[in-house]
């Protein structure tokens, strides 16, 4: 006898049976005990035919491999640094990981980056132990200088970016300022501070509204509202 | 060398502006809730924007220390619990908990807000003790302002225990009887950050100020107490300003108490 128990975008709790049957798939934040389809975390049901998953509310970053993230260098190694991630675990930058140019045998690598810099960088690697190897070689994968982080909630950050990016695109547009988001949570900004407080404050409003529908249109308001500048919802442009 | 966090707190403060938009000496939002624990003979939570403090008062009696026959015992203890803040670790107080326990007990015991001869039960027999208990729960900056003014709140909320005939308090019989507290020390630090001065900071202005000072004010307009933090140095001229600002700034805090 196979029934959905319940309805699409209904909140769960761990423990809830959402669906009786073996005709349904468990997936991200959902098991299966017997024939039963179980939630193992808060958040909002998703139903897409027969796969069920739970979108989390709330929660800490679980590590990805090909994740953005920004990070904090905690320590200097042998040979690479300890990038603190701003969550439950840490990573290592290796040295060939971090730099296109050579570094010398012997080279003194606090001197290329020193405690508490701040790197936009990749995870390439991520073990069953959640030991991670970041990267910083590819696009846009650096080092940020001056600016502020922001903490937000992990579970959120695909609503502060954005369908293809509209919301920081958005936030870009109104307050000329520039953003980088990390997957892990961290969001950088730089720019004058009057725009820094007005993408601040989007962001948190972003967080706040992210289960509520109509948020890309509510964030233009806003944004317009606060700083009398036109702006449209468009994806992120090549480069941004 | 100066860190490039602190220049973006500095390229804010040049500008009048903080990191939320506040102006420097505007507070966050405030508010006072009382009577937050049952077990408590006192208690109360603080929340200064995003920052929250929790304080209970525990009154019993006890023997009066020898060397003070004819006072009461007054102490104050804070712990800084790792879920408070990823900067706390577990473990025996911090420096920063000591000091926070420290500037809060100066506050209440310098302005004589509980006149410690007033907890005299017997001289140098019996004296009712107070234990102000003060837990961070969330540190988004400006937790010495939120620890007074709780501790304060607690010491307000406070109803003496009943007392049973083997001179003991009894917990079961409360009475409407509150703490004698003569005034009401609210303390403000003033933060200053290269040349401006501000109130109430955020995290990142703490971790980049060059010095700080926390005045203890009583409700005639008066000073209880000081404790000067920080590398940088003050002038007197500056040492009037900022105690010019907490004078000012107190009265507004005192107001949120509601009581």
């Amino acid at each position: 006898m196979e029934s959905l128990h319940m309805k699409d975008r209904d909140v769960v709790v761990p423990g809830d049976i959402v669906a009786t049957g073996m005709g349904f798939l468990p997936s991200k934040g959902t098991y299966r005990e017997s024939d039963k389809v179980i939630a193992d975390r808060v958040g909002l049901l998703s139903v897409e035919g027969k796969v069920l998953k739970v979108v989390p509310l709330t929660g800490g970053y679980a590590p990805k491999i090909g994740d953005r993230v920004i990070g904090q260098v905690n320590d200097v190694l042998f040979s690479g640094w300890r990038v603190d991630l701003f969550g439950p675990y840490s990573a290592v930058l290796g040295v060939k990981d971090a730099t296109n140019e050579f570094i010398g045998r012997g080279a003194n690598l606090a001197e290329i980056f020193g405690l508490g810099d701040i790197v936009v960088c990749k995870l390439i690697n991520v073990t069953s132990q959640k030991l991670i190897d970041v990267s910083l070689r590819g696009p846009g994968l650096r080092q940020l200088k001056g600016g502020r982080l922001i903490k937000v909630n992990a579970a959120k950050v695909p609503r502060i970016i954005g369908k293809d990016g509209t919301m920081v695109s958005m936030i870009k547009q109104a307050t000329g300022i520039n953003i980088v988001v990390g997957m892990n949570g961290m969001v950088w900004i730089d720019g004058t501070p009057e725009g820094e407080v007005v993408a601040a404050e989007t962001i948190q409003k972003i967080q706040d509204e992210a289960h509520l529908g109509g948020l890309t249109n509510r964030i233009k308001d806003f944004l317009e509202q606060k700083t009398g500048k036109k702006v449209e919802p468009r994806a992120m442009q090549e480069g941004e | 060398m100066m860190s490039e966090q602190k220049q973006h707190v500095l390229k804010y403060l040049a500008k009048n502006i903080r990191f939320d938009g506040r102006k420097p000496l505007d507070y966050r939002d405030v508010t006072v809730e009382y009577g937050i624990s049952k077990s408590a003979e006192g208690s109360a939570r603080v929340r200064i924007g995003g920052t929250e403090v929790i304080a209970g008062v525990k009154i019993s009696i006890e023997k009066p220390y020898p060397d003070t026959p004819d006072k009461g015992n007054l102490m104050v203890n804070a712990e800084l619990r790792p879920m408070a803040s990823p900067k706390f670790e577990s473990g025996p107080p911090s420096d920063q908990g000591i000091e926070l326990a420290r500037v809060v007990d100066r506050g209440i015991r310098e302005s004589e807000c509980i006149d410690v001869h007033d907890l005299v039960i017997k001289e140098g027999e019996l004296v009712w003790s107070v234990s102000i208990d003060i837990v961070a729960v969330n540190d988004e900056g400006n937790l010495f302002d939120a620890a007074g003014l709780a501790a304060l709140a607690a010491l307000l909320d406070a109803r003496m225990p009943g007392k049973n005939e083997f001179n003991k308090a009894d917990y079961d019989k409360r009475t409407d009887e509150k703490l004698p507290l003569k005034t009401r020390p609210v303390p403000i630090t003033v933060f200053k950050i290269g040349a401006t001065f501000l109130v109430d900071p955020l995290s990142d202005e703490e971790e980049n100020f060059d010095a700080r000072l926390t005045v203890a004010c009583k409700d005639d307009g008066s000073l209880a107490a000081l404790q000067k933090g920080g590398e940088g140095s003050l002038t007197i001229d500056e040492i009037d300003h900022m105690v010019g600002i907490a004078l000012e700034r107190s009265a507004w805090l005192r107001e949120k108490l509601g009581r």
